[in-house]
């Protein structure tokens, strides 16, 4: 946000706000210890709204549920912040002081009314109404989203109709107001932090415009960086599409799995002139591979750290040995240098870490001793004496114009629903999400097991399962525009008619990405897997009773 | 980005620790004030992630003025307090509580610490005589109020009664329990906000229930395993443990205690890894760490597994 990529508070400021708002979070599920602090907050007296088209756990706690359209939140958004306009709440003074484009931004909004906006998404207009106001009166706020924002074609929009309406009322660089994006892996924070993003070097340091980082890098590296960014995972694969990418490495991932229509990514990957795979098991990426690269698990079996959604940097050690065969990833990567010639010794992840700190001015203070000593610290922490930073921005409240720097622009953002049209052939919504005791692609989850796991299955509303006669446990056809399933059906409550809910996590009994759409954000490269169209068709004749109904129960 | 928090600053009250004059702040627990003191007093059910719930009396003290002996755990300290942690009358309630509970309740998985005070307290579980076998078919989970049958005098009763087995996670072994509800807190509103579990019974029928008595898995349990987290006496154990233990295997000197972070989603979770042989054998999370609190979710807790289920790298060398 404005700058640097990372959430502006910490979870414990969750606990002391007034107001929370979870946007496209189902936080009870996916991020349990963050919902603990969350939960702290409302016990001491916090409103709390669930906006999310699934009544989910998460929501059950809510005062209020808004429960929207998928790929409506900016419809949404932008009635919130023409009614807080309207109704004369708007921090006047922050705008003027810290903001710049307010202007451009209440006049885009102005035609989102809170009628509009309930045509739109479903959601009455008096509880958009509620919750402008109350957003806008609160003394402290905390607005909350995940990939319900960020997986959809126009995520980095999605996020901006957020960013707006903290701008509109100041709930931002304040303890205990702020904008917190919930990270899904244990280090896609640390990955952006350390320049794995198209455009950055470590510390968000723009490759193209940042010329004294760039010559820094230089320096220290002894090459020529070329000043120009890079690919995310989107566009690789429409180069691989167009013949210009014939070589992958890929470290960590199983895109054969995680990414949106497999029937393309299978064939891309498949293409491919040469691909190698680094990881720790042989997913079914790997198994595609002419090279696997046997890798150590970093959070047990290797030194180093990892960053968290509070910007937090950690140390993750090692307890295990790995099984034979394993090599640390820095070992693999030195070794690969070595091979292509050029000499980076064996650094240990210490050493590389100081390097780290030597180049991404954010990241000065945290040697691994304060590290240890501290428990972690959140960046910017740009030098040993510095106690890190618990919540970003706080500079926007500043009497001196001079410390009080760049505006934060306000960045309006035009409504648009989902890439894959719901039709008459169509008629249903998908959308995908995360259950409690499973994870993505569930090659780490798969491998325990629990009581409140069960298989994979489509989740309908009430509504559409007696319309359509069905059957708790029966096999349907499920399809869409890209292709089809088999699975079971379930009779889910939270979720309106007309929408229908799967999970990515087990793609050897449903592989639900054969359904998703590509469709991805120009900026962030991030898929749409929160809204495809389906079908769904009977696979049991008419009339023929079900002998043996599976059981499969909702866990609380 | 500098900020500053302005509280109400607090009172030095004075008072008076086994005839020591101590300065403590205003909100200080009687507890703290023997800490702070170096007087090591027994605690139960106390601890530092939840909120004190006063059941096991075993940290009691003498307050001057006051008819009944309080809780140092919970009763705050007050300006010109007079407090005795360790008159006739403290040491003969302690005494008591620990002999009650170490008769009845297989004590053998409890810290070291609770057997250090039951010989400084001079503790005789022993003395209301040898334990009584457990009834048949564990009628304690059954049990209803006005039903207690009277024991005859002879033998100690007991809470024995067969360890639950109905998942792969953990187990729940209530003849080591005394009833101290850390588990209940831990689930409840303390940190999981679930309430799977509570006290169900009265008297010496009370004991830790699922509602109305069900397996777990029928249960609204979560598997988060924070029970586990704050279980005083073994009573909660994971699955790994008790299976290790049955088999003789467990051996707590060949474990080495590593903090790391969970492999899961991006909230920073410090795990702790008790690793023997070369495996994970259970899971912990630091009290005193801002995050989690001690606490975890059932992916941080239980899904370690998958980095103990690769043979060894060859087979992804192929």
């Amino acid at each position: 946000m404005f700058g640097a990529g990372g959430g502006t508070s910490s979870y414990r400021e969750i606990e002391e706000t007034d107001l929370v708002i979870l946007w496209g979070s189902n936080a009870r599920e996916a991020h349990p210890i963050f919902f603990h602090h969350l939960l702290k907050g409302l016990r001491s007296g916090a409103k709390f709204y669930a906006v999310d088209p699934r009544r989910t756990t998460s929501a059950q706690w809510a005062d209020v549920w808004m429960g929207l359209e998928v790929g409506s939140d900016i419809a949404l958004a932008n009635a919130v912040g023409r009614e807080i306009i309207r109704a004369g709440l708007t921090n006047r003074e922050f705008i003027a002081r810290a903001t710049s484009n307010f202007e451009a931004y209440a006049a885009a909004v102005e035609p989102c009314t809170l009628q509009w906006a309930e045509a739109e998404t479903g959601v009455p207009a008096d509880a958009i109404r509620e919750l402008a106001h109350d957003y806008a009166k609160a003394d402290r706020a905390q607005l909350c989203w995940t990939l319900g924002i960020t997986e959809h074609h126009n995520a980095t929009d999605n996020v901006f109709a957020l960013i707006n309406l903290a701008l509109l009322t100041g709930h931002v660089g304040r303890w205990g107001s702020g904008l917190v994006p919930l990270r899904g892996q244990n280090n896609v924070q640390g990955g952006g932090d350390m320049g794995a993003i198209p455009n950055k070097l470590p510390g968000f340091q723009d490759v193209a415009t940042n010329v004294e980082a760039r010559a820094r890098f230089e320096r220290a590296w002894g090459v020529h960086l070329p000043p120009k960014a890079g690919w995310h995972l989107s566009l690789m694969f429409e180069a691989m599409e167009r013949g210009e990418l014939t070589t992958a490495y890929i470290l960590g991932e199983n895109p054969l799995r995680s990414e949106a229509d497999t029937d393309r990514t299978r064939r891309l990957l498949g293409g491919l002139e040469h691909l190698v795979v680094q990881d720790i098991f042989l997913t079914d990426t790997a198994a595609m591979a002419e090279v696997v690269l046997p890798a150590t698990a970093s959070w047990s079996e290797a030194e180093g750290t990892v960053t968290s959604s509070e910007r937090r940097v950690q140390r993750v050690r090692r307890a295990l040995d790995p099984p034979a065969g394993a090599r640390d990833d820095i070992e693999i990567l030195v070794e690969l240098a070595r091979r292509l010639g050029a000499d980076w010794g064996h650094p240990t992840a210490e050493q590389a870490w100081d390097e780290l700190r030597s180049l991404s001015p954010m990241h000065a203070g945290m040697s691994y001793r304060r590290l240890e000593e501290l428990g972690g610290l959140q960046w910017p922490c740009p030098d040993e004496q510095h106690p890190g930073s618990e919540f970003l921005h706080g500079r926007l409240w500043e009497e001196d114009p001079a410390r009080r720097g760049a505006a934060a622009p306000f960045t309006p953002v035009m409504a648009e629903g989902p890439v894959d049209l719901i039709s008459e052939d169509y008629p249903l919504r998908l959308t995908t999400g995360r259950r409690l005791d499973s994870f993505n692609t569930g090659v780490q989850s798969s491998q325990y097991s629990t009581p409140i796991r069960r298989p994979e299955s489509l989740n309908l509303s009430p509504e559409d399962m007696a319309e359509m006669g069905l059957r708790d446990g029966e096999r349907v056809r499920i399809s869409s525009r890209r292709g089809s399933v088999e699975a079971p059906v379930l009779t889910d409550p939270s979720l309106r008619r007309g929408l229908a809910f799967m999970t990515l996590h087990f793609p050897e009994q449903v592989a639900t990405n054969n359904l998703t759409l590509d469709a991805w954000d120009r900026l962030s490269g991030t898929a749409e897997f929160k809204a495809t169209a389906i079908r769904v068709d009977r696979i049991r004749p008419e009339g023929l009773e079900i002998e043996q109904p599976i059981a499969i129960e909702v866990p609380g | 980005m500098s900020v500053t928090f302005v509280a109400a600053p607090k009172r030095l009250l004075t008072m008076t620790v086994d005839g020591q004059t101590i300065k403590v702040p205003e909100g200080t627990t009687l507890l703290q004030a023997c800490q702070q003191r170096g007087i090591d007093t027994p605690t139960l059910c106390y601890l530092e992630n939840l909120t004190p719930v006063n059941v096991c009396r075993v940290c009691v003290v003498e307050v001057e003025g006051s008819r009944t002996l309080v809780p140092a755990c919970s009763r705050k300290a007050e300006d010109g307090m007079v407090v005795k942690s360790d008159s006739d009358r403290v040491r003969a309630s302690r005494k008591g509580v620990l002999e009650l509970l170490a008769s009845s309740v297989d004590l053998s998985l409890a810290s070291p610490e609770v057997h250090q005070w039951m010989e400084r307290y001079g503790a005789e579980p022993d003395r209301f005589g040898p334990s009584s076998a457990p009834p048949p078919g564990n009628p304690r989970d059954r049990a209803r109020p006005g039903e207690h049958v009277p024991a005859d005098g002879l033998a100690a009763a007991t809470v024995s009664q067969p360890a639950k087995l109905d998942n792969d996670t953990y187990i729940r072994d209530y003849s080591r329990c005394i009833l101290c509800y850390k588990c209940v807190e831990a689930c409840g509103v303390d940190a999981q906000n679930t309430f799977a579990i509570a006290v169900a019974g009265r008297g010496f029928e009370a004991r830790i229930s699922t509602e109305f008595d069900v397996p777990l898995p029928d249960s609204a349990c979560v598997y988060c395993g924070n029970c586990i987290g704050v279980c005083p006496t073994g009573a909660l154990m994971f699955k790994s443990e008790f299976d290790m233990r049955n088999a003789g295997t467990w051996d707590e000197s060949k474990q080495t205690i590593t903090t790391t972070i969970c492999p899961y989603c991006g909230v920073g979770c410090n795990l702790e890894l008790h690793v023997q042989d070369n495996s994970i054998v259970k899971v912990t999370s630091p009290l005193d760490h801002d995050i989690t609190r001690g606490h975890l979710c059932v992916k941080g807790r239980f899904g370690y597994q998958f980095v103990q289920h690769r043979s060894d790298g060859s087979e992804a060398q192929q």
